[in-house]
């Protein structure tokens, strides 16, 4: 994956309105499940270009960063 | 003494659209109007362009012209209101006291609002970090004693720098400076000042007081003050409403203005959105000012205070065209025109009913514009309008309030 990806998610909100991404749906049909999130913080994305809320994401032992810009979700560049 | 910050985002809005845009980073780039329409004026470049000779408010042909392969990118505003709300809520979390001077620019008053060990500077540098890697933007930062040196001072080194102006340094960062980088010296007080010699802070600083109000009056207090390091100005407390000190909106012509009526006929239209907007908001206003740029690019603002708070159309509109009149001699014709209403006081206030004139006709006006309103809302802005518009339709055939300009604010409230 080279260019900036946005993607559908399932995500759950809870009472204090904070949000956690569940799954990530890639568009082609497959389904990839957060196993875990290390990191939440406001970040900006300059190898995607974006800013927003950033979650360190582990998804199949691999970690990944998923980005919420504004309202859209994407998934942030690798290299 | 006073820890005052001033933080100046770089290149703003195309700085924004370079975050956005990773494979034009290293490109000149502009963020400006829609050329088809002639408003192609350049709003803001980044470094690269700058290198060009890119400036702010150069027509985009102009622009080209230096730097064929820049890129123009029409503006998307709501993106960066997103970006300065960002900023803001940083600032937020060092003080309440956070004044905003347009999107991009604010004032921070962080005196013992951090550790006692914790100097100005050292809070200038966190909040350079964190919007830096938050937002991906670089904001310069002025730390100094009064709004009028922290602003000079995040001028002073740009992009991403910080300047520290104190009581020791001054003499040596600012009073070399042109006069003109002083906060409100336009190009009118320069040219009256240079005609005493006067070219720089410093000179200024130190020309007796009373040569200066001699000269400008009350405003020669102030440029005393300024330069001088003696502004004592708060920085006022955050509010969401920081942003509205006044309602205005302007133009630029889609051909210049070469009479009076052409002159009208954008007023209208301006004057109508302006009063529409402040009534929306349950405002209402005293001052009406007006800007007014030439085919030159010169340009300048009048102001005028009216009898009663007003939101009426017809009042704001008839003395807008009455200070345009007494203000300008047509020595060329005229490329953008701005009208904004200052003084502002919600529209439940009560009124002082004027002994000589009668209170229904107010009332009748504001009858007149309500069912206006109601007519614009449903049917659009076109829907009504006075006669005057339609001997050019060219000329009166723009919506300010659907195209939401965004408008510079004042120091002085």
């Amino acid at each position: 994956m080279t260019e900036k990806k946005f993607v559908e998610v399932t995500a759950y909100y809870d009472s204090e309105g904070n949000i956690s991404p569940l799954v990530i749906h890639w568009g082609d049909g497959s389904e990839y499940e957060i196993d875990k999130i290390t990191d939440i913080r406001k970040a900006a994305s300059l190898k995607s270009g974006g800013a927003g809320i950033r979650y360190t994401c582990r998804i199949k032992g691999q970690m990944r960063y998923l980005f919420l810009d504004d309202k859209r979700w994407f998934i942030e560049k690798i290299g | 003494m006073r820890n005052i910050l001033h933080s100046d985002c770089n290149s703003f809005y195309a700085s924004v659209e370079c975050l956005y845009r990773p494979e034009i980073r290293d490109k000149p780039v502009a963020v400006g109007g829609d050329p088809e329409n002639r408003h192609g004026v350049i709003l803001t470049k980044n470094e690269i362009a700058k290198r060009f000779g890119i400036k702010t408010g150069q027509t985009t042909w102009q622009a080209k012209q230096l730097c064929p392969e820049l890129m123009v990118i029409p503006p998307n505003f709501s993106l960066y209101k997103r970006f300065s709300d960002m900023t803001r809520e940083i600032y937020l979390e060092y003080t309440s006291k956070v004044e905003p001077f347009g999107l991009d620019e604010a004032w921070l008053d962080v005196t013992g609002c951090v550790p006692n060990d914790k100097t100005g500077m050292a809070t200038a540098r966190e909040i350079s970090n964190k919007i830096k890697n938050e937002l991906g933007i670089t904001v310069s930062i002025g730390v100094s004693y009064n709004k009028i040196f922290a602003k000079l001072g995040s001028d002073y080194k740009k992009p991403d720098a910080i300047t520290e102006i104190n009581r020791s340094n001054f003499k040596d960062i600012v009073w070399p400076l042109p006069v003109g980088d002083l906060l409100y010296v336009g190009k009118a007080t320069r040219r009256k000042l240079s005609g005493i010699g006067v070219h720089t802070i410093g000179e200024l600083a130190n020309t007796p007081r009373g040569v200066l109000t001699d000269i400008f009056g009350k405003w020669g207090d102030i440029l005393y003050t300024f330069s001088n390091g003696y502004d004592s100005s708060p920085v006022s407390e955050y509010t969401e409403n920081s942003d509205v000190k006044s309602v205005g909106n302007s133009t630029t012509a889609p051909k210049d203005l070469t009479s009076e009526q052409d002159v009208d006929i954008v007023m209208n239209v301006l004057c109508d959105s302006v009063s529409r907007r402040m009534r929306e908001s349950g405002l209402k206003g005293r001052t009406v000012s007006i800007s007014v740029r030439d085919c030159n690019l010169f340009s300048f603002t009048r102001q005028r205070k009216l009898d009663e708070f007003t939101n009426i159309t017809s009042e704001i509109t008839r003395a807008a065209i009455r200070l345009f009149r007494d203000s300008y001699d047509w020595s060329h014709s005229i490329r953008s025109v701005g009208v904004s209403v200052s003084d502002l006081t919600s529209d439940t206030t009560a009124q002082q009913i004027s002994f000589f004139e009668d209170p229904n006709k107010n009332i009748k006006l504001e009858k007149l514009d309500l069912a206006i309103d109601g007519l614009k809302n449903r049917f659009g802005t076109f829907a009504v309008c006075p006669a005057i518009m339609l001997i050019d339709k060219k000329l009166s055939g723009f919506d300010p309030i659907q195209e939401h300009t965004i408008h510079p604010v004042g120091f002085f409230k």
